[in-house]
Formats: C-alpha cells, structure tokens, sequence
C-alpha cells in the first residue's frame, strides 16, 4: 500500500448538492458479482436524461484525475460500488464542501482521499475548470492546499484519514489484525459473546 | 461520569488506536447479503485471510430476489448467480445462511431483530446503509461498504472514528393517522438530509417511549436519511418484552443478566449530549415527499413550498405552492425494512379494507420477511389486500430499490412506504416517488391520488 502525499491532475467539476449514490451508481448496475468494468455506468441516467450535458460525457474532462463537488456527496445508500466506479474512472482525489460519512469511508479504504472546503472556495474552482478545463490541480494531502493557476486555499481531511493516507495506512485489514490477541480479549469480554 | 449509550457501548467494543489515528472497534454481529459481500468474500480469498468469527455473521438475501415466484433457479439469471454465489461463500466459511427456503429469510433488518440476533449493546454492521434500524434495540448499528465487511469477515471489527451525540425528544401523543414514519420525515424535514452529518440520533422522549419496537426501528430506520452516521433508543421494557423467547436472545438464568446489563448500557438520565432538539408530537400531521431527498416533505395539507428546489420541481413536474394533496398516482408500494413489518400492514389493512383500489393504480404490498408474511396470512389480511386489488408478493426489498423486477416504469409516480425518493430510485431513471406513511400509501392507492388518510380512519370504526 503506498503513501499518498498528493494528487495532481486536470479537474471535472460536478455542482449540485445531495448528489446521492443511486445518481453515482444506479441500482441495476449493482447485480454484479465484480467491481470490474463499473466506470461504464458511473452517472449513467444523470448522463441519459440531464438536459445540459453532464461533465462525465463532456471530452473536455475526458483525462480529470480530480473531481470537484458541492455539499453531501455521496448521501444515501452505502453500496461501495459508487466509489469503486469513480476510482476505475481515473478520479484520484475529490475536492467537496461535504461528503456522506459512508461514503467518505468506503473512499478511503480505497486510497480516494476527500477534501473539503467552504462553499466559495469551491465554487471559485469549479469555474475555473470549466473556463480552462487543461488547468492542473495540485492538492496536498499533509497540508490541505489546493492550487490550481493563481487560485489558492486550504481544504482539509478528517485527521486520522489524512494521517492513514500520509503513512500508507489507508487499507486497514492488515493493522485490524495485527494485534489479534486484543481483538479475542475484547470479545471474550463483551457479555453477549460469552452467553451472559 | 454520566455517559450515553453509545459512549458506553463505543468504550466496551474499542480494542486499540491504530497507528493511523482511527479506532478498531469489535462488531458483535455482522449481517451480509448478495449484493455487497461477493466482492469482500473474492478479497479473503485472495489474501489468503480466514473468517475470524463466522458465527458471528448471518446471511440472507433480499435485494434481488423476486417477489412473485422465489422459486429456484431464479429466472433472472444475474440474481440465481448471486444467490449462488452467496451461498458458496457461506458454506466454504461456515456462515448461516437464510434463503427463501427457510420460513427465517427476508429483509435483513427485519429478520435481524425477528430472529432476536440484535440485542442492546451491541455493535452492529452490514453492507448496507439502512442497518441504522437495529439502534432501535440500543445497539450502535452501522452501514458499511464492502471493503469493510471484508474487514469484518476477516477481523470482525472496523477502523472507525467516533461520532457526536445528537438527543432527538418528541414528546406527546401523535394524532390518530400520524405514524412513526411521519415523525422521522419530519425530523429530516426540520434537520436537513445533511443534519446529521457527524453524529449519532439518540431518540427519545414520551412519544417514543409510547411506540412498539417496530415503530421505533421505522423511526431510527431512516436516521442514514437525516445523514447521521447511526440512530438509536435507549432500551426499556417494551425493547426486552419484544426480545424475550425469540431464536437467539438468552434464556433461563443468562436471561436476567442480559436484562440486567442491557439497563446498564442505557444513557444515563445526566448525560450530557453534542446537541439536542425537541419536537412536539401533536404537531406532526401525515407528511408527504414532494421532491427529490427524503428532507424535501411537507404535511398532506400543505402546499409544496414557494421556495422549492428548482431542479427537484423540475424532475417531479410539480409547481411550487401548489396542494400535495391530489397528486395523482400510477403505483402503491407498501414495503421495505422501513414500512415492511407486521404492524405496517395491519395499519394499511385497517384503511383497504372494503375498498377497492382505484383503476388506474398497480398496488404492491410485500411482506418484510417470510414470517411477516406468515403472521399477516394467519390473520387473513392477505385476503383483505387481494379482495381490495393489491399483490401480495413474497418477502424482499422489491420497489425500494428495484434490483428485482418490481421497477417503476417511465415518469410513473409512486406512493412508497419505503425510504429513498432520489431520481430513479425505483428503476425507472425517469420514475418518480412520494414517500409516506404505510396508511398513507394505502389512502393513496384507493382514491388514486394523495389523499389525507384521517378522513378515512373516521370512515372506518375502530
């Protein structure tokens, strides 16, 4: 697992608030047995029937590694499906004014870290992606700064999340059982695992 | 100190700081079905990883199954693979499985507390973001996505962080026709879809002191909904008359000590909570969804506000300030691990009875489990529902989510029982749904459009 220290890359901005992860991932697509190939039907009936085009099928974000969101991406359903369809699209990181906590998890575990910022800063990026969709964004995990041409601010990450990514910690099966004998004498201790 | 519940249960399921900042926290009962688990199971595999404790992880499936006939093979053909699936996975793990064979399938948040699996004080985890409806036992019970239940198959606990406290009291007796589910749509309306971003809902208060335990589960079933990360009720007499001689609760001797420490796990009457709200319940009236996000209500006699979301006007096709009520409907849908219990359909049944449902409406009623299902028929309310026009379909999650063939199909507005109104929820990407009350839907269903569900309760002598 490596450390992810940054994230640099062309962005897609995607506004709207509430975007939930039926939107992201629509149900159907969910009778799989394999992440493999969701990409294809990420947003696929926001893309169908929006009436302006929807930044997922506009060419002019065709190479974004980062994408830019307004507040509570992400809400509603827990199916990772949503996230694992965003990563196999080539997104890296996302920059957001706030994410569902579900959905904030199942990204990282994922090595997607999730920025937020205020309203304004995000606005002011989302703008100017769409007016030179080629502008590189920088985001630093460590410090939260986000550089894209002459814009600049501070986002943050939750911090234990942003330490995991910084330390290459962000998939934590191997530390959950690294120190098995404390997870047994927990358990042994809890009432209902031993018959009260 | 004076502490919460979830304080409480947090600190005796911790089990060490990780070196990442994040807690690992033991899971007392993991819950998985078709959908989400598949790719975790591929995951243990390939490391080579055990599961660490598989009895302490059920299995059913309810997402894809079909509702009219559950009988094997399915013929959808992706849904028989994922059965399958399923069930390879639990026979090479040694994790009890509940299919459509058994009297014990269905929705895994019904079966769950039907079976007496969910106790108080437990951490509780499944694949999916409705598994907040356990907290109505006082039990911290969480969605996960699927690398997590990897991490719970083969750890049986979590890297989490911990949450704020948020005291939700109703107080006061809810008005004949008004139910649990328009309390919580009405918590959502006043807090926000992302109000609960950040912390845990404790309920309480005399309101929720008064409801039966399948309430309280409808309530803290659709806290995700409020963007919280978990909901729950402190639990009380009514929480262990609900549990005691179900399959797994403890009996004998292990019985009084379980009540015993199920009262010590409660919040303390002085603790001290993040935030806290209070509504009154006599003020709560039938509520209905007009837009796009379970926060987007108003009550049946209400308009739809003056300064509605655009874009949610635009995909409903309704005006701003105009009556819900009279809206007209395609489809009736009373279900899901929201409004699929026992009591649900005895209090939709209470209204159907003796009428017809109107002509142009498809009217679905599926039963939350096998046993449900069998509870409703002992009682002929099966009957009461065909004789009116419904389906009676066979235990799933159906029109919720539409991973089976009961979809929506293009603009169709639907009543729904169920918890989610998001643009193409019920399959169809077009497809609209009016979230409400079971008796609600079952109003709607026979005058054909939202109707207020009081004036029918008069019609009809307790």
């Amino acid at each position: 697992m490596s450390r992810i220290l940054s994230v640099s890359g062309r962005g897609i901005p995607l506004r709207g608030n509430d975007i939930d992860t039926d939107r992201i991932m629509p149900a159907r697509f969910l009778k799989v047995v394999s992440f493999d190939g969701l990409e294809k039907h990420l947003f696929e009936d926001d893309r169908r029937t929006n009436r302006e085009q929807h930044p997922f099928s506009d060419m002019r974000y065709n190479d974004a590694s980062i994408l830019v969101v307004n507040a509570n991406f992400g809400c509603g359903s827990s199916r990772e499906h949503a996230p694992q369809g965003i990563v196999r699209a080539g997104i890296k990181a996302i920059i957001g004014e706030s994410f569902s906590e579900i959905f904030l998890g199942n990204s990282a575990v994922l090595g997607l870290p999730c920025f937020t910022a205020d309203h304004n800063s995000i606005d002011r990026l989302q703008s100017l992606i769409e007016k030179t969709p080629d502008v590189t964004i920088d985001a630093n995990v460590q410090t939260g700064e986000i550089t894209a041409g002459s814009l600049k601010f501070t986002a943050s990450l939750p911090t234990a999340l942003r330490d995991a990514f910084v330390q290459g910690k962000w998939d934590p099966t191997a530390m959950l059982l690294d120190k098995f004998e404390e997870v047994r004498s927990v358990g042994g201790r809890l009432p209902y695992v031993s018959g009260f | 100190m004076a502490e919460t519940l979830f304080h409480k249960v947090w600190n005796a399921h911790r089990v060490r700081l990780l070196p990442s900042g994040q807690t690992q926290l033991f899971i007392g009962l993991h819950l998985i079905h078709e959908v989400t688990s598949p790719q975790a199971f591929d995951m243990i595999r390939q490391h080579g990883w055990k599961v660490a404790f598989p009895e302490r992880t059920v299995a059913t499936i309810d997402h894809i199954v079909p509702t009219s006939s559950q009988r094997r093979p399915f013929l959808d053909v992706m849904a028989e693979e994922m059965t399958v699936v399923l069930e390879r996975n639990c026979r090479e793990f040694g994790i009890k499985l509940y299919l459509p064979d058994s009297m014990e399938q269905g929705i895994v948040h019904v079966i769950g507390p039907q079976l007496g699996l969910t106790q108080p004080g437990m951490t509780i985890a499944c694949g999916d973001s409705h598994t907040s409806t356990h907290g109505a036992f006082g039990a911290i019970a969480m969605g996960i996505g699927t690398s997590q239940v990897r991490d719970v198959l083969a750890s049986q606990c979590l890297a989490v962080e911990p949450v704020k406290v948020r005291r939700i009291d109703v107080n006061g007796r809810l008005s004949a026709g008004v139910y649990a589910k328009d309390v919580i749509l009405t918590i959502i309306r006043r807090l926000g879809v992302q109000g609960g971003v950040g912390f845990a809902y404790e309920y309480g208060g005399t309101t929720l002191d008064a409801m039966s335990m399948d309430e309280r589960m409808t309530i803290c079933n659709m806290s995700i909904e409020g963007g919280a990360r978990a909901g729950y009720v402190n639990p009380d007499e009514t929480t262990f008359a609900y549990l005691k001689g179900r399959k797994f609760t403890p009996s004998g001797a292990a019985w009084d000590k379980a009540v015993a420490w199920w009262r010590s796990i409660a919040s303390d009457a002085n603790a001290t909570y993040d935030d806290r709200v209070t509504l009154d319940a006599p003020s709560i009236e039938p509520t209905v969804t007009w837009g796009i996000n379970p926060g987007q209500s108003v009550g049946v006699t209400e308009r739809i506000p003056g300064n509605a979301d655009p874009e949610a006007l635009a995909y409903m096709g309704f005006d701003a300030n105009t009556p819900i009520r009279g809206t007209k409907i395609d489809v009736a849908f009373i279900g899901s691990c929201t409004n699929g219990r026992l009591s649900d359909i005895e209090a939709a049944a209470r209204i159907v009875k003796g009428h017809k449902v109107a002509k142009h409406v498809k009217a679905l009623m599926v039963p939350g489990s096998r046993e449900v299902a069998q509870e409703a028929e002992k009682r002929g309310l099966h009957q009461v529902f065909i004789d009116a026009g419904f389906e009676w379909r066979g235990a799933g999650c159906s029109m919720c989510l539409a991973m089976n063939p009961d979809k929506l199909e293009g603009r169709q507005v639907c009543a729904s029982s169920s918890n989610r109104n998001f643009k193409g929820r019920q399959g169809s990407p077009t497809g609209r749904t009016l979230l409400m009350s079971p008796a609600m839907v079952a109003a709607a269903a026979i005058a054909g459009e939202v109707a207020d569900v009081r004036e029918m309760l008069e019609a009809v002598p307790a």
